[in-house]
């Protein structure tokens, strides 16, 4: 039997904290971005308990404040690239400078330094990351795809598709669809 | 499973010197530390990769043709083992045609490079590749649908 699933990756990651949080009988709160406010003292060997078993997850607590600001970074671009309603009416510059409370100007050197790509560049790989799964999903067109990750056009979204992938939307679709083939064979 | 250490581990299999020179001297100007092993041909790396006690790389460059074992039957053994669903495969050849592009990706691949004539073309494009792969293994993206061609 094979079944074909779609999911929520920021609902799967709480659900999996929630649940480890609660087994471990931890006080804690979930905020916003990536951050989990912890309402007691917990005692090493639980909190290395609790590492050891997000870490299965690839759920990784960072302990320095630079890789704390990165990975805030990144989860509130990747927040505005998957909920339309959240785009900012503004830059984006000006919305992260807004939302971290620091110049863009550090917050691009910071991410550049760390990540090896800019903010600009990581925004383009998010959304085209999004528009893959939009088109596999076969539910919008390419045109309502273009609209929901707000681009000007349809065209500058094929555009943007090519230079992260090197590939045309319908190319890449075939290669999915034919890898998939390919593996019913095989199973 | 592949360590998340800032180090980033890069195989490369080539029959041809020069372009593991060339290879080294592209690593060297990245800003991120990395460690280069190298094969001459295929099945030298197939060897190397059944060993159970090795790190497993975070990309692998392969020359379509080798001597002995070429890149694409490297590519399906690869594929067909599951130990290595998170090794990122770039693909290099002489070939521009899009059939063997597809092909190529529906193997299997995930990077697909054109050999380019110009030696000073060749150091950007690794570049290019081993930063394009750390977004993928750095930020949570899809491998599944990691493709990219150049």
């Amino acid at each position: 039997m094979k079944l074909n699933y779609n999911y929520d990756g920021n609902i799967a990651c709480r659900r999996i904290l929630e649940d480890h949080l609660e087994k471990l009988n931890i006080e804690y709160q979930i905020l916003d971005l990536g951050q989990i406010e912890i309402l007691e003292d917990v005692p090493i060997p639980v909190f290395e308990e609790l590492q050891t078993a997000l870490n299965r997850y690839s759920i990784h607590i960072i302990n320095n404040p630079k890789g704390q600001l990165i990975q805030q970074i990144k989860d509130a671009i990747v927040e505005i690239i998957y909920q339309k309603d959240k785009f900012p009416s503004t830059t984006i510059s000006q919305y992260l400078s807004e939302k971290l409370n620091f110049r863009y100007g550090y917050l691009t050197n910071i991410f550049s330094e760390h990540t090896y790509t800019s903010i600009e560049n990581f925004i383009i790989i998010q959304k085209i990351e999004r528009a893959k799964k939009l088109i596999l999903d076969e539910e919008l067109s390419l045109t309502d795809i273009s609209y929901e990750l707000n681009y000007s056009s349809v065209a500058y979204l094929s555009t943007q598709f090519k230079k992260v992938t090197g590939l045309t939307p319908s190319m890449f679709k075939r290669i999915v669809d034919k890898r998939r083939k390919l593996s019913d064979k095989i199973a | 499973m592949i360590s998340t250490l800032d180090k980033i581990h890069i195989l490369i299999a080539d029959d041809d010197d020069d372009d593991v020179v060339l290879f080294n001297e592209a690593l060297a100007e990245l800003k991120m530390d990395n460690k280069l092993t190298s094969f001459k041909d295929g099945n030298d790396l197939m060897d190397y990769l059944k060993n159970p006690e090795i790190k497993l790389p975070h990309i692998l460059f392969l020359d379509l043709n080798m001597p002995c074992k070429t890149g694409h039957e490297c590519l399906k053994e690869i594929r067909a083992n599951p130990r290595f669903n998170d090794v990122s495969i770039a693909i290099y050849s002489t070939s521009s045609s899009e059939k063997d592009i597809e092909n190529t990706f529906v193997e299997g691949a995930n990077i697909y490079i054109k050999k380019p004539n110009d030696f000073s073309k060749v150091k950007k494009i690794i570049k290019d590749v081993v930063n394009m792969n750390w977004q993928y293994q750095s930020s949570g993206l899809n491998k599944e649908t990691f493709f990219y061609s150049l």
